[in-house]
């Protein structure tokens, strides 16, 4: 069962869950070294990862770029709060879309599950303004369409 | 004007969400909210309070009923995000699971090597 949940705990924290088919030590390396992490986290396709730096030390500086390969793109910026491998990251990140959205404190844990890895994620939901900018950057750069969706409902 | 927070706390009930999946299917007063989830005509309002401060009902006065219905701003709004995360992160991790089959792939064979010593695919 590798199928992701996503679900709502509490008043706006997000949880999502996955599990994979590996060691926590190598998800957790997937997550931590930067030629593996160029290799996956992409969002939609045709999308790459052209800059990651990923400093894996409590302090140490995340910055990860996308493009699209037609000019559109934007990037993250981000600080390691705790780093525990191979089962525990604490990070602090923020999107710029250019302005930078308010920090989310995000907590990823990566626990022993049979032969695999139960992978459990917290993040904090965007506020309303934060959100609607998100949707509103991913519209134009054509990373989603359900918000174009949304607008026409309202 | 609601806030996340709000409505999340709204939504974390299951009263509510039963109050709104009962909404979802047109306006309704309180007492037909009453009726059908035995509940009080107190106990509805004040479920119905916390729903409309959290944005996610409106209600319109009509006479001393005040009927209400579903806002689709707000869950929209709320759904459209998560069905946004939602979708990145499942494109996400179905290539992780391509990569961490290759790391697994790539690592040397166990203890029992063959004889030749030869290098696994």
């Amino acid at each position: 069962m590798t199928k992701l949940a996503l679900k709502t705990e509490g008043d706006c924290i997000i949880v999502v869950t996955r599990r994979f088919a590996a060691a926590p030590e190598d998800v957790y390396r997937a997550h931590m070294e930067p030629d593996i992490i160029q290799k996956w986290m992409l969002g939609p396709d045709g999308w790459t990862m052209p800059v990651c730096v990923n400093e894996a030390r409590p302090g140490g500086k995340i910055r990860y770029e996308w493009a699209d390969g037609k000019g559109a793109g934007f990037y993250l910026t981000g600080e390691f709060v705790a780093v525990e491998p191979p089962h525990r990251i604490v990070h602090i990140e923020r999107m710029h879309l250019p302005d930078p959205t308010p920090d989310n404190r995000i907590e990823t844990t990566f626990a022993k599950d049979g032969g695999g890895t139960l992978m459990t994620m917290r993040m904090t939901l965007p506020d309303e303004a934060t959100r609607e900018m998100i949707l509103k950057s991913g519209m134009e750069t054509g990373m989603e369409a359900s918000f174009a969706r949304l607008e026409t409902m309202l | 004007m609601q806030t996340l927070d709000a409505a999340f706390s709204a939504l974390a009930d299951p009263t509510r969400r039963a109050i709104l999946a009962r909404l979802a299917l047109g306006e309704a007063t309180v007492n037909e909210l009453a009726e059908p989830f035995e509940l009080t005509q107190p106990t509805v309002s004040r479920h119905l309070k916390v729903l409309e401060e959290a944005g996610l009902i409106i209600r319109r006065a009509e006479g001393t009923k005040r009927p209400s219905r579903l806002a689709p701003h707000a869950i929209a709004t709320i759904d459209a995000y998560l069905d946004m995360l939602r979708k990145a992160l499942a494109a996400n991790y179905d290539r992780l699971d391509g990569v961490l089959a290759a790391m697994q792939a790539q690592k040397p064979p166990p203890e029992t090597e063959n004889p030749k010593g030869r290098k696994r695919k």
